[in-house]
């Protein structure tokens, strides 16, 4: 460990995650496949050899199509999950929003799991209370405070949450296609804050498939190729490699520099 | 975790974002667990009128069962003095037991919403489940010590130590099941059904709706495999703390109806507990890195 320097902020090095897809899960499916001599269950990579460091303060915007492994990157950082082999390693607290949406009990109202959310990103009691008011006034969510998350529109839902991660006092920050729900108002606050918390020194690690807000937001793009690192470099080759990829007329070259473009290609 | 000013970065060390020392880890995050104790409780009875209530009427309905159908019925009362208060001793212990059992092997899958997107020990679930089951042990202990009172019972230093063996097994035991099923039942849900037929036993496994001495009696020469279990030595080490103080000789009482050696056995039971408890913890290190993609 001794041998990262001290602005190095997180670590990943030659990680692999396999997932497990299971075929048969009751008894009666299990007997039949041995019977008929099928798998039981079939491994893949979802992450395979994946190394590369992030120095603190770094924007990285995390490209990738569908099904390429950037949650799984995620949530390994994030510490959710472990690799299977290889070392991940992170300096200082973590707060992010992972999957589109946070970890929000539905039964619990909006108040509760903003508590118990920052409870979780290790904040105390204290400390939330102090951030409690520009929490909710950021997250906009008025009345329902008192409501169960369980009833909020997906809107609501994921603004909350992002009020929450974006107030803790973190040193790395995680952002899962933040801005696929929620309204072209919050989408710019989002994209405000997130500047602001990439500015204030922190490390921001930006999943998106809006070529316009990585190129906004992001210093260097990873881009992974089926759970394999196909690109680490700058941001402007890293949006050209991945438009050789795919052919997704979403992150067509032309969609640039116009917010209103920037945010509705945030898909 | 300071409130006050946070730590430079560049201070803090390069460490892996899942670690996590299991059961210690959670009694680090004592607010977190309050949070999670709390959501608990509300989260048992969302949606019912008689919320918080319905903790009482479970155990008292089944209370009132043994007693009319055992004690009345069959005839168990007229060899245990005090009866009602022998069956609810015992019912406090075997209902805390069965309680966290139960709960706590759903709890992993219960909280999927956070255990998927948050991280966090997910022993805190399993642990959160047995504080809110001795969470409504109070109240019972209450009503309890209020029957002893009445048929004038006064507390002696072996018999309180007993009762704190009694919850300390359960306890330490609970929480092993509760840590190890929890897993279980995420890669398989039949855990939480086999779980619930597993709890139907420990009601008729232990000494509580007929004495001891019916055991001593039938079973004459196999009495240390009744009592190589836990729970049994649970509910007789409660009666011995309440139960035996309101007959009208407790030392006789104490002497007939209870196995030789109670506290030393209670003793032994809570050490093989705790060994429990640390195998479970190690099978649930093992196994909890498979929980977030099975859920």
């Amino acid at each position: 460990m001794a041998d990262y320097p001290k602005d190095t902020s997180i670590v990943v090095d030659d990680v692999t995650k396999a997932f497990t897809l299971r075929y048969h899960r009751t008894f009666k499916q299990v007997s039949v496949a041995l019977v008929k001599g099928r798998d039981l269950s079939d491994t893949f990579n979802a992450l395979d050899h994946v190394s590369f460091t992030v120095k603190q303060g770094e924007s990285i915007g995390l490209m990738g199509l569908n099904g390429s492994g950037k949650s799984t990157l995620l949530k390994l950082v994030n510490g959710i999950m472990k690799p299977d082999s290889g070392t991940v390693l992170t300096r200082g607290r973590i707060a992010g929003l992972i999957a589109t949406g946070a970890g929000f009990h539905p039964q619990l109202t909006g108040r509760e799991n903003v508590y118990l959310n920052a409870a979780v990103l290790g904040m105390s009691e204290q400390e939330t209370a102090r951030k409690f008011d520009q929490i909710i006034d950021f997250a906009e969510i008025g009345r329902h405070l008192d409501a169960p998350v369980g009833n909020y529109s997906s809107g609501q839902f994921a603004r909350l949450g992002f009020a929450v991660a974006v107030h803790v006092d973190s040193d790395i920050f995680l952002a899962d296609e933040v801005l696929a729900v929620g309204d072209r108002p919050f989408k710019k606050k989002c994209m405000e804050k997130m500047q602001e918390i990439r500015d204030s020194g922190r490390t921001l690690f930006y999943v998106s498939h809006a070529a316009a807000s990585v190129r906004k937001m992001c210093d260097r793009v990873i881009v992974l190729e089926n759970g394999r690192v196909g690109f680490d470099g700058a941001v402007d080759a890293g949006i050209k490699y991945l438009k050789y990829e795919d052919e997704n007329p979403l992150n067509d070259p032309d969609d640039m520099g116009d917010l209103d473009e920037e945010l509705g290609a945030d898909i | 975790m300071t409130d006050t000013g946070h730590v430079p970065v560049s201070e803090q060390p390069l460490v892996a974002p899942s670690a996590s020392n299991g059961l210690l880890g959670v009694f680090s995050r004592r607010y977190l667990l309050r949070l999670l104790v709390r959501r608990e409780i509300s989260a048992r009875y969302q949606g019912s009128f008689l919320g918080l209530l319905w903790s009482y009427i479970n155990p008292l309905t089944q209370f009132f069962i043994y007693w009319f159908i055992m004690g009345k019925l069959i005839g168990m009362a007229g060899r245990a003095e005090n009866y009602a208060i022998h069956v609810f001793a015992g019912l406090i212990v075997v209902h805390f037991f069965v309680e966290t059992f139960n709960a706590g092997t759903r709890s992993i899958v219960r909280n999927k919403a956070l255990v998927k997107k948050m991280a966090l020990p997910r022993e805190m679930f399993p642990v959160a489940s047995m504080l809110v089951s001795l969470f409504h042990v109070g109240p019972q202990l209450i009503i309890l010590l209020v029957a002893c009172l009445v048929t004038g019972w006064s507390p002696d230093l072996v018999g309180m130590t007993a009762g704190l063996l009694a919850l300390g097994i359960v306890m330490v035991l609970g929480t092993a099941l509760a840590l190890l099923f929890s897993t279980a039942n995420v890669f398989f849900r039949d855990f939480s059904s086999a779980v619930s037929i597993l709890t139907n036993f420990v009601r008729f496994g232990v000494p509580m709706i007929y004495p001891y001495t019916l055991v001593a009696e039938r079973f004459a020469g196999h009495t240390e495999l009744y009592l190589a279990n836990p729970i049994a030595d649970g509910v007789l080490l409660m009666q011995r703390a309440f139960w035996t103080g309101t007959t009208d000789d407790p030392t006789v009482t104490a002497l007939v109806h209870m196995p030789d050696h109670l506290l030393t056995r209670g003793v032994i039971a809570l050490g093989g507990s705790l060994i429990v408890l640390v195998v479970a913890q190690l099978v649930f290190t093992r196994l909890e890195n498979k929980i977030p993609e099975r859920l």
